[in-house]
């Protein structure tokens, strides 16, 4: 495998995403040799998952779902669900009859507001589903640059190697050394990107080359396997021998790197938002949620506690799910 | 080694013109004429158009533009900020001690803690301080450091009233003081680094004590204390040092949230000022500080890598 050089170069075992402070070690994120298991369902899947892990992927599935719904209101509902989006009718307020509804600012969480009201009035757990579709959308945009980017260009080199190779890692390297949270802040700042869009595709962008290491260092470890060598041996073509060998076994482990990066992404939204360089109120995010609440420490944590444990969580279950799929895949290759 | 060596400081070179170039690229980029972005819309002074024109050199081509920017950059002249007037450099000689200090006291803070975590970690191995430590280590992995930082604000600022929720005392004013208003910033900082080195610690442990020298001392019937520290330890101080150096260049941009949010005068406040103050110049300047810095640390790393593995050494 290519990560049992002698020679130990920190660039080529770690792969940050976006200045987070998280490094990651590639070396984690490569299956080992072995053979193939049989494919389970993902009910299989979900039943072997350990029990923390399981109420992990329950909290993603639930953030999902406040992200859709709350996209699903605001586009297609026009903020007539239920938790509809408070900005849209700020303290209950009834334009038909002209009275305004009976939220207090700063209300402690009940039944009517279970995660109780800001110092707007707004109702915090609608403002909270909505800003879950913030952070999926970061998330899923830059999983998808990375993935499929990094993914292609990482499988394509470790598989062809040569000068291709060596030219577009050095490159990568060059990338990689990019202290990428303030080239994102001066990226964001410069062009005075508030477009949510915009940001999540300049957060994927920055995390390609850390995907493509990864990928890269998996794609070494598979070509030298024997299902390679033999589809090698018997003539296929490269390109089909990179399609149908290589992509579909680099796949399941870019894909565990992935739910660690997206963590990591999510958290740089948050910090964007936070410093109020995300998307422009009155639209909420989980970050300009807690900046907002700030203000109100001495009086009322909770304002601030809510949506940073749902950040918190979120960033948990998406670390949690992505180390289990890293040794479930690790697993399977060890599984003689 | 001089292969290393010089292979090491080539790629330095291209990443460090490529970190200008980019920066510079980026605020070439912006639409519209740079002198209207640089004055905003407000009323100017006569003559200032003109000046900036010159000071930029704005009717050259781009390349000759880069150039001469970058030749003065490298002499530590990035050009003097039209908003306030004050140079970029010293705005950034007089920020980045303050962001230097943070960043040093909180890796440092990391390392004490990190160490004994990791080695208990690997030293107890499968029983409950390990599971404890380990979950420990998944959860402060998992908090964003701003949020880290509120909480901390919280609890020793406005509900213990032990220390100041946010400013900041410089090392002039007494070290009690300057202690006071940096301790809470650092322990924000260091909470994900702190996980982060426990955990590389615990993993290079076990795959240490797992050496026939470790059984060898082990059968001399040395104490485990004394072949934890003194025989284990060593071999993992190796990468533990690589990512404490990346982490350093990381903390140097990495600071930025922490720093607005307890308000410290260091070097991502002023990036933050200048980016709500629209001060296109000490962005520029200190995006591309930073990333220099960020650059430098990392191959100084790798070079004290090279220097001090004796495998690699050796070669």
């Amino acid at each position: 495998m290519a990560t049992t050089d002698t020679s130990f170069d920190p660039h080529d075992v770690t792969a940050t995403i976006a200045g987070s402070p998280l490094v990651q070690q590639v070396d984690d994120f490569v299956a080992p040799d072995g053979v193939k298991q049989k494919r389970k369902s993902v009910w299989g899947i979900f039943r072997e998952m350990p029990f923390l892990v399981k109420l992990g992927t329950l909290w993603l599935l639930f953030v999902l779902f406040a992200a859709i719904y709350a996209q699903l209101d605001a586009k297609v509902f026009n903020g007539s669900l239920p938790l509809a989006d408070p900005n849209l009718q700020l303290n209950g307020f009834n334009p038909a009859t002209g009275e305004f509804g009976d939220r207090e600012p700063l209300e402690s969480p009940s039944w009517a507001h279970p995660l109780g009201t800001d110092a707007l009035a707004r109702d915090t757990f609608s403002r909270a589903m909505h800003g879950a579709y913030v952070s999926v959308t970061v998330a899923i945009v830059s999983v998808v640059c990375g993935v499929v980017v990094g993914g292609l260009i990482g499988s394509l080199v470790g598989f062809v190697r040569g000068k291709t190779e060596t030219v577009l890692m050095a490159l990568i390297d060059v990338l990689l050394a990019f202290p990428a949270l303030v080239l994102l802040l001066a990226l964001i700042s410069i062009f005075e990107v508030r477009d949510l869009f915009v940001i999540s595709f300049v957060i994927g962008l920055l995390s390609i080359p850390a995907y493509t290491r990864v990928s890269r260092a998996n794609s070494l470890a598979i070509s030298n396997r024997e299902f390679v060598l033999a589809a090698q041996a018997i003539g296929t073509k490269r390109w089909t021998i990179l399609r149908r060998e290589i992509i579909p076994n680099v796949m399941p482990t870019l894909l565990a790197y992935a739910m660690v990066a997206a963590a990591a992404v999510v958290v740089v939204e948050g910090s964007l938002s936070f410093l109020g360089l995300s998307v422009q109120l009155p639209q909420s995010s989980w970050g300009n949620m807690i900046n907002q609440a700030r203000r109100d420490i001495k009086i009322n944590f909770g304002q601030i506690l809510y949506p940073s444990m749902i950040l918190t969580l979120t960033v948990l279950a998406l670390n949690q799910v992505g180390d289990f799929f890293q040794r479930r895949s690790a697993f399977r290759g060890s599984s003689l | 080694m001089a292969k290393t060596i010089a292979f090491v400081l080539l790629r330095l070179i291209a990443t460090l013109f490529a970190v200008t170039f980019l920066t510079f690229l980026m605020v070439a980029l912006l639409p519209g004429d740079p002198v209207d972005t640089i004055l905003g819309t407000g009323p100017r002074a006569p003559g200032i158009e003109e000046q900036i024109r010159e000071d930029l050199n704005l009717d050259d081509p781009f390349i000759v533009r880069y150039f001469a920017w970058l030749g003065d950059a490298v002499t530590g002249d990035l050009g003097t900020s039209y908003v306030t007037d004050q140079p970029v450099s010293d705005t950034i000689q007089s920020r980045l001690p303050v962001t230097a200090q943070l960043a040093f006291m909180s890796i440092f803070i990391a390392v004490v803690v990190a160490i004994p975590v990791g080695v208990l970690g690997a030293y107890k191995q499968g029983k409950w301080p390990d599971t404890v430590t380990s979950a420990g280590v998944q959860v402060a992995l998992s908090i964003p450091n701003f949020i880290f930082g509120i909480f901390l604000i919280w609890l020793f600022a406005v509900q213990l009233g032990w220390l100041p929720a946010s400013n900041w005392s410089r090392l002039s004013d007494g070290l009690a003081a300057n202690m006071k208003t940096a301790i809470l910033p650092a322990l924000s900082l260091a909470l994900a680094q702190m996980a982060l080195f426990s955990r590389l610690v615990r993993s290079d442990m076990m795959a240490t004590l797992r050496e026939n020298y470790i059984l060898s001392a082990r059968a001399k019937g040395l104490s485990d204390r004394y072949i934890l520290f003194r025989h284990a330890l060593r071999p993992s101080s190796l990468s533990l040092m690589t990512i404490v150096g990346i982490s350093f260049g990381a903390l140097l941009g990495g600071t930025v949230v922490i720093e607005s949010l307890f308000a410290i005068p260091g070097l991502g406040f002023s990036l933050i000022a200048a980016i709500n103050g629209r001060d296109i110049l000490v962005i520029q300047g200190i995006t591309v500080f930073i990333a220099a810095m960020f650059v430098i640390i990392n191959t100084i790393v790798d070079l004290l890598y090279a220097v001090l593995d004796p495998r690699i050494r050796r070669k």
